[in-house]
């Protein structure tokens, strides 16, 4: 719980999740004296932790576990290796220096200095405002982190037959929560033309006996108090859904306000700040490491990254003098490319990830590839679609341009070749 | 039916207005019940507007509205600091956008100086650009008004009634009024939380101001014709991207849409103008929301890249008029103040005040022995807020900000929030970016048997 908080440390970790917590092990690991880790919520452990039925693990632990288990396991290793976790601590604001503005119950707001700063504050879904939907705004919508926050944290049922919209993985998660909590949805929709977590999870729904309705956008909510109906637009039709409640699920954005605010660059594809390949974003001091980068990875994934970047920082501070920051940006080719990240490359011997990681805003078929001046370094055929993670091997290189190429078969087919 | 219990004055409608009336006549010395139909105050059309405290530059010269809006203006600027009420300082600018809209910009300016408005100042479009870099650089000219400046549009009708009941006024929720009869000395008032009465009557009741009148005196001076306004809101990033309330030349009928700043860190687009019949229901309309977007980003480009985290709709009590209607009875003890559209926020504490001198004959009551002026809990950025200071017992909604000794506080006393939405207006809970992903479960439990609508049911009980 909230304690007295140091005035100074050698690198804040802001988040308790996969990501914090991996790299406040592993900064430990590697001898670094003062690991602060903050995080507003009551308990660390971040998302995992009220994710009761989904697996975990594997890549940390070599075996499978629970959420809730997962998120205490990486609790604990942070705690065992000297991390010190301070829980109920809210960042207000991050600070030249670098410097984080916090608040506890026992200090009120207060400022701690640190030799570096990391920001591992992980994603959100997309509210309902966000989505610009319709109608009238009773209780009872909510995204399927509040809903699983409800069921598994306070053991309460907001509804008992939602709409759940979207397909995502999230969704299907969603899904799983009202089962746990004798919640029977009334329809999973999707505006898109299929289910997009289609390969883990399409026949859930059937099973459960939901229907599972594509081509379908809400459009507006019905109800005073609470939902008594979720209006929907099939193509020209109009219909209504009987229902008492909405989950908008998944539209993972990274929860980057920290970022945006300090005037961090952000890098517009992900809407995470901008890192090189050591994880540090435009501010001096300041590193980024998990879902905060971009939309949205396994825990798994969280968890290296946060190793990775640990190992940047852990080197960055060796050297005394914190390196000028030489960093070349990848310059991306290809107008289907939603981003490509890390954005820079920053030619130092210590990296904190070994690929590229890419997603496209549309289905492709095509080629990507990666260049260094002109040579191809690496490159794959690609039938993909946007959801889906897209990496290639990350080339070491200084002082030559790195290109990542996107080309698009449909875009050959229907365009003259341009000069 | 409860025992009937005798008033000086009985205000319907606790909105902006009806605060503000409940307090001029509780300074007066009078006993004042406030009646409110719904559960909590706020409810109507004073629960969403975009909280700028007007001069009145721009009403029609002469009128009742500017009157009011000038007088309320000057007293709400008088007594803020001592309710704890924030200001920012913003000012406004008046852009136009077209060479039509630049030929008025004279227009508006001489409206302004008739208006008693006369601190403006013309920039040229090369001024305006460095005044606000983020503006389209498509914009002609503009004119500044810098006495307009952004209020807390909820803690300030709070801090009015929070004054009243202090004086000794008495607030019924849930409390509609249904009849009430005169008897040539008093008014006897029936409402669906037991008989009332009291001297002077006072119509307040907003979006049902025409109703109320038919069922007290029988008789309508106007006809409300709700007129619906769609906001968007942007996250607190979005702040840096203005610090003026950025106006468009005006219409006949409307303010147009406004680009502006509000005291809790955001940036707001809105409002719509929407003429509709139904009183109860503001509905958001996807495809109004986007063009609220778009035309943002023609104003502030940067915009594009700023996250939307809230919409929201009100309704407008307007009618057949554009002025307000504001009609005394005397042979009845009856007030009615209606049709006040737009700029309730701006002159309610005007307009209360000329209420009160159209009833001043009645106003044989005793002066309070002391003033006391209480003050409200700041939730604005503009001043310390609560999770500042040690003890707040940690955050409930960390998007907002919002401490766990805040929504405690607002849920208790005789001003206690019930509802989620009156708890909202009160501390700002769930209005931020993850719209109650972290706070919906602490506010469930901390709120269990404070609202008739609960927010959520525990898990073992199968009633709803």
């Amino acid at each position: 719980m909230a304690a007295e908080l140091p005035a100074e440390a050698d690198v804040v970790i802001v988040g308790a999740g996969p990501a914090g917590l991996a790299a406040a092990a592993e900064l430990r690991a590697l001898g670094m004296p003062r690991v602060l880790v903050l995080d507003r919520a009551r308990e660390a452990g971040g998302v995992p932790r009220v994710c009761a039925h989904s697996p975990y693990g594997f890549r940390e632990f070599r075996r499978l576990m629970f959420g809730p288990a997962y998120a205490r396991a990486l609790r604990d290793r942070a705690f065992s290796a000297g991390a010190r976790i301070v829980t109920g601590a809210a960042v207000s604001r991050l600070l030249p220096g670098p410097r984080v503005e916090v608040t506890t119950d026992a200090t009120g707001m207060i400022e701690i200095h640190a030799r570096a700063v990391l920001l591992a504050t992980g994603t959100r879904e997309r509210a309902r405002s966000g989505r610009l939907i319709g109608g009238t705004k009773p209780g009872g919508v909510m995204v399927t982190g509040a809903l699983q926050n409800l069921v598994y944290g306070g053991h309460r049922r907001p509804f008992r037959r939602p709409v759940i919209l979207g397909t995502e993985l999230v969704s299907f998660s969603a899904i799983l929560t009202c089962k746990h909590a004798g919640i029977r949805p009334a329809a999973m929709v999707e505006p898109g033309t299929r289910i997009t977590a289609r390969r883990y999870s399409a026949e859930l729904p059937r099973v459960r006996g939901i229907p599972p309705w594509t081509n379908t956008e809400v459009i507006a909510v019905e109800g005073a108090d609470a939902v008594t109906a979720i209006h929907v637009r099939q193509g020209t039709t109009q219909r209504q859904i009987e229902a008492d409640g909405l989950v908008t699920t998944g539209c993972f954005r990274p929860e980057a306000h920290l970022a945006q605010i300090a005037g961090l660059e952000i890098d517009p594809g992900t809407g995470g700040p901008a890192v090189d390949d050591g994880g540090r974003t435009s501010a001096p001091g300041v590193y980024a490491a998990g879902n905060v980068l971009r939309p949205v990875e396994t825990a798994g994934w969280c968890w290296r990254e946060g190793l990775g970047v640990a190992r940047v920082i852990a080197a960055d501070l060796a050297t005394r003098s914190r390196p000028e920051l030489e960093r070349a940006p990848i310059v991306v080719s290809g107008s289907a490319l939603r981003y490509v990240m890390p954005k820079y490359i920053s030619g130092a011997d210590t990296r904190a990830f070994d690929v590229l990681q890419a997603r496209v805003m549309r289905p492709v078929k095509g080629r990507l590839g990666v260049c260094v001046g002109t040579s191809e370094f690496a490159g794959r055929r690609l039938d993909t679609l946007p959801e889906r993670r897209l990496t290639l091997a990350l080339p070491r290189v200084s002082n030559q341009t790195m290109t990542v190429r996107l080309e698009d078969d449909a875009r050959h087919a229907h365009e003259s070749v341009r000069p | 039916m409860t025992i009937s219990r005798q008033y000086d004055v009985a205000v319907i409608g606790a909105g902006v207005v009806g605060c503000a009336l409940a307090r001029r006549y509780a300074l007066a010395g009078a006993d004042v019940v406030l009646i409110e139909k719904a559960a909590d105050i706020l409810d109507g059309a004073s629960k969403a507007n975009s909280a700028i405290l007007h001069t009145g530059f721009d009403a029609p010269p002469g009128s009742l509205e500017q009157a009011c809006i000038a007088e309320g203006y000057d007293e709400f600027m008088a007594i803020r600091e001592r309710l704890n009420l924030p200001v920012l300082k913003t000012g406004a600018l008046v852009i136009a956008w077209t060479d039509e809209e630049e030929a008025q910009l004279s227009r508006l300016m001489e409206q302004a100086r008739q208006n008693g408005v006369t601190d403006f100042r013309r920039l040229t479009r090369e001024e305006t650009l460095a005044a606000e870099p983020q503006l389209s650089p498509t914009l002609r000219a503009s004119f500044r008004v810098p006495r307009e400046v952004v209020i807390d549009p909820w803690s300030t009708p709070l801090a009015y009634l929070k004054q009243a009941i202090a004086l000794g006024a008495v607030l019924m929720r849930s409390a509609e009024v249904k009849a009430g009869r005169f008897d040539g000395n008093a008014w006897g008032l029936d409402t669906t939380q037991g008989t009332l009465k009291a001297n002077l009557v006072v119509n307040a009741a907003g979006l049902y101001g025409d109703i109320v009148d038919q069922r007290l005196v029988r008789e309508n001076t106007f006809t409300i014709r709700p007129r619906k306004g769609q906001f968007v809101v942007y996250d607190k990033p979005a702040a840096a991207l203005t610090h003026h309330i950025l106006l468009p030349v005006p219409t006949k009928t409307t303010k147009g849409i406004v680009v502006c700043p509000t005291v809790f860190g955001n940036v707001l687009v809105g409002p719509t103008a929407e003429e509709q019949d139904a009183r109860d229901r503001a509905d958001l309309v996807p495809e109004t929301l986007d063009a609220l977007r778009r035309r943002g980003e023609q104003i502030l480009p940067a915009l594009a890249a700023q996250e939307i985290t809230a919409v929201y709709a009100g309704l407008r009590p307007a009618t057949e008029e554009k002025e307000y209607r504001i009609s005394h009875r005397a042979d009845l003890n009856y007030v009615t103040v209606g049709g006040i559209r737009s700029t309730g926020l701006s002159s309610a504490l005007g307009t209360a005040t000329h209420v009160f001198r159209l009833t001043e004959r009645l106003a044989q009551w005793p002066p309070p022995d002391a003033v006391p002026w209480p003050s409200v809990p700041n939730i604005s950025e503009s001043a310390p807020r609560d999770w500042h200071s040690a003890g707040h017992g940690g955050m409930v909604c960390h998007c907002e900000m919002v401490t766990e000794r805040e929504v405690a506080a607002a849920l208790s006393g005789e001003l206690g929030a019930k509802s989620l939405a009156g708890l909202k207006r009160r501390t700002r809970v769930t209005l931020g970016r993850c719209q109650g992903f972290h706070c919906l479960h602490r506010l469930a439990e901390m709120t269990e048997r404070h609202f008739d609508t609960p927010i959520a049911m525990p898990l073992g009980d199968h009633g709803r």
